[in-house]
């Protein structure tokens, strides 16, 4: 890899955003690369939206990933990745889990409309039932991310190993949830999706 | 994760800024540490909270959560004059909170080591209040300010810290902004060194005792103090000059956050330059940076918020180089956070490489639909019940409603909108007091209980002793929530409670309440009745924040 990743994760407080960026972290960290995180904490956790970012390479200086420089978002909730179009451009991913967290005082915008409407930034879009088959298969859903992370890499989405993110969910994941998500990260391995759009 | 920062030494590992901030003072030996919490400089208080309840626990360690700013960097200082090395750390406001005490100790100066760390937030993600910027201090209390960059400058410049403190007997304040408090990234550790040496208080009046004139003598002592630390600080590796000579003699100064956007934009546009970045903000290495600037025609100064390096370098320019045009504020925003793509485009600007279009453009793409999805009270969360029983007893057009800083400041938002003001901590019941003494309209004035300990009290007492009846709502939730559930004076947590109760009875409040709010009936009716009392009256509403544990 000789230009840096950059890559955004959106969801809502709650949804495990940060964990996510732990894991990451750490793989990228186990793969040699210098890293660098940016989070954000206090009052978004109360159910608000959450964004954060993480980039890797040779020598990264930002901690923060340059408007329409992502190179993947990743959208815990479909609504959330309108906002993340920011980061969006032409070589941007959208790797997004199909699924809603109502706002208040706000009627749910359809999964078609955000997708036709993240299609003006990027045609790279993939739509997954992560919580859907999550919830059916391990009765959680909360782990539709560490699902994800694991279907990105194994499609190269990620340039990261899933080796190195099964040793990094080790390291970075609670050992009360760790057979869980490990269940969840082995999951995406077996049911294979292809939905680009 | 806690257990990062006490990895083993030599290790690399990925700590948040905060984190390597509290690896650094345990490397540096640390002895002493008080906090009130307050983001973006919460995890350190957490870290150490952590540490100290696991089995990892560390000897000769003391970790307070106080009840304020100014108690905490009183507590410090105390251990600092009985010869332990003390970090004390707060966020913006804080100092605000702790500055009474904070400009006599410089003055006086401390014994051990004395790290105090403030953590800014611009943009105010985890603020309401101000977009304060916490170099102003530089000037008012003459404080040394390191300003650090990434996680590891953070580990690196809190144990420099240290010795600079111990060394020229005097606190040192090491300043981040929320983009390194929660910066994470490798950081390589060193050995942590926590000495078991007894602490012990050496009387001296002549260091401790303030009173004139001697106060006098230690403010000329301080500036005299001072000039030795400027000299120490132009020959301090923590101010560098990166880049080559410009063929259009260009530089830049920046530093902190700031200075990763700069050499990021840096790549992006193949330029290269000479960067100055400063570790020290106060005092500044003003040789150093006259030889930057001496041979130059033109520099840009990238910092957020206020201008205070700019203003800075325009007054030592005027001397050393009154041709040169020093920009920053003209290209980059006062007010907000920078970005990469902001500093981007103000060095595209300022070094003429300006393009239409593309990644230095000033336009772009937005979304035709936009979400905005606030923050929520928690589902399950005993404030919903307060809220509500509260707009049901009254009629919401007829009454003021006074806010505080806490999950309990969602009382502003949908569907609540019961806020009518919002200030600082405590100041929900000192503004009601003013507001009642100049007007006879109904007032109902929220405060969260860690806000009560913190600031509420003299505001109390003070509507009993100034005679004034406004309904206060103690949200008597059992934790301190907002920042990331830290216990308080109230909680059941090893050392003995101070009941909010004995507090409101012992101020003199005659008209008091405890009740669950899952009462509503009961609730209800004590606000109707509380709110036309001729006196003050309260309400504790008690019921533990769902995030409480039950013992
Ligand atoms: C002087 C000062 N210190 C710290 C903070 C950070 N802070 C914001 S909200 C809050 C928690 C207040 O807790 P509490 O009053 O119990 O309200 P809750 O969040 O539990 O509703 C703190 C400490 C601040 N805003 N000002």
């Amino acid at each position: 890899m000789n230009k840096d990743f950059n890559m955004v994760i959106v969801g809502t407080g709650g949804q495990g955003v940060i964990t996510l960026l732990q894991i990451l972290a750490e793989a990228a960290l186990i793969e040699g690369y210098d890293v660098k995180t940016s989070e954000l904490h206090g009052l978004s956790q109360r159910g608000g939206s959450v964004e954060v970012h993480l980039r890797f390479g040779k020598k990264v200086f930002s901690p923060l990933v340059a408007r329409a420089n992502a190179d993947l978002i990743l959208g815990l909730e479909m609504q959330e990745c309108l906002k993340s179009c920011y980061y969006a451009g032409k070589q941007t991913k959208f790797l997004i889990n199909k699924f809603f967290i109502p706002i208040l005082g706000q009627k749910s915008i359809t999964e078609k409309a955000i997708v036709k409407e993240i299609q003006r930034f990027t045609k790279n879009i993939i739509v997954i039932p992560a919580a859907d088959i999550c919830e059916k298969e391990l009765g959680k859903n909360v782990v539709a991310g560490v699902y994800l992370l694991s279907y990105a890499s194994r499609n190269k989405i990620i340039p990261l190993k899933p080796s190195s993110i099964l040793k990094a969910i080790e390291q970075a994941v609670a050992k009360k949830y760790l057979e869980l998500n490990k269940k969840a990260f082995k999951l995406a391995k077996t049911l294979n999706y292809e939905m680009g759009l | 994760m806690f257990e990062n920062i006490l990895e083993k030494q030599n290790k690399k590992v990925m700590l948040l800024g905060n984190e390597a901030i509290v690896r650094g003072a345990l490397e540096a030996g640390v002895r002493f540490v008080a906090t009130y919490p307050g983001t973006p400089a919460s995890e350190i208080g957490n870290s150490f909270y952590l540490i100290q309840r696991s089995h990892q626990k560390i000897k000769n360690l003391y970790f307070e959560f106080s009840v304020n700013e100014k108690v905490a960097i009183e507590a410090g200082a105390g251990a600092s004059f009985s010869g332990l090395r003390t970090l004390v750390a707060m966020k913006n406001f804080g100092l605000n909170v702790a500055s009474d005490f904070l400009l006599p100790l410089v003055y006086t100066g401390v014994k051990a080591g004395m790290v105090i760390l403030v953590a800014d937030d611009p943009n105010c993600w985890s603020s309401a209040q101000s977009e304060e910027n916490t170099r102003a201090f530089a000037q008012l209390a003459h404080i040394p300010i390191l300003e650090p960059s990434t996680p590891q400058e953070c580990k690196d410049f809190t144990k420099f810290a240290f010795e600079m403190s111990e060394k020229f007997k005097i606190p040192v304040m090491v300043r981040e902004t929320t983009r390194v408090a929660h910066q994470s990234a490798p950081v390589k550790l060193s050995k942590i060194n926590i000495p078991a040496t007894k602490g012990k208080f050496v009387k001296d009046t002549h260091q401790f005792v303030t009173m004139p004139p001697r106060v006098l003598e230690m403010h000329k002592e301080l500036l005299e103090k001072l000039e030795k630390i400027r000299q120490f600080c132009e020959k301090s590796k923590l101010n560098l000059v990166n880049g080559s000579p410009s063929s259009d003699k260009s530089g830049i100064i920046t530093s902190g956050a700031s200075y990763l956007y700069v050499m990021e934009a840096l790549g992006k546009l193949s330029i290269d330059l000479p960067v100055f970045k400063l570790g020290f903000f106060y005092p500044l290495p003003q040789n150093k940076l006259n030889n930057f600037i001496k041979n130059l025609d033109k520099v840009l100064i990238v910092e957020e918020l206020e201008p205070c390096l700019e203003k800075e370098v325009n007054i030592l320019a005027k001397d050393i180089n009154p041709k040169l045009k020093v920009f920053g504020k003209d290209l980059l925003p006062e007010v907000g956070e920078l970005k990469p793509e902001i500093v981007l485009r103000a060095i595209a600007k300022f070094t003429g490489k300006l393009t239409v279009g593309g990644s230095t453009s000033d336009s772009y793409k937005k979304p035709s639909i936009s979400i905005s999805r606030r923050p929520q009270l928690c589902p399950g969360c005993p404030y919903w019940l307060v809220f509500g029983a509260v707009k049901k007893a009254v009629n919401e057009k007829k009454v003021i409603f006074g806010g505080g800083i806490g999950c309990y400041m969602l009382a502003g938002l949908p569907p609540h909108n019961i806020q009518d003001y919002l200030y600082c901590m405590g100041s929900s019941i000192g503004l009601a007091h003013g507001i009642k003494k100049s007007s006879n309209q109904k007032l109902i004035t929220f405060i969260g209980d860690s806000s009560f300990y913190h600031a509420g009290i003299p505001a109390l007492i003070n509507t009993v002793f100034n005679q004034s009846n406004p309904l206060v709502i103690i949200m008597n939730n059992d934790i301190t929530a907002m920042t990331g559930h830290q216990p308080h004076p109230g909680v059941e947590d090893g050392a003995p409670i101070v009941k909010i109760e004995d507090l409101v009875k012992a101020c003199g409040v005659k008209n008091l309440k405890i009740i669950d709010p899952v009462n509503q009936k009961e609730f209800i009716k004590t606000v109707k009745d509380f709110v036309n009392k001729k006196e003050v009256s309260v309400i504790i509403a008690r019921r533990p924040c769902v995030f409480v544990k039950k013992h």
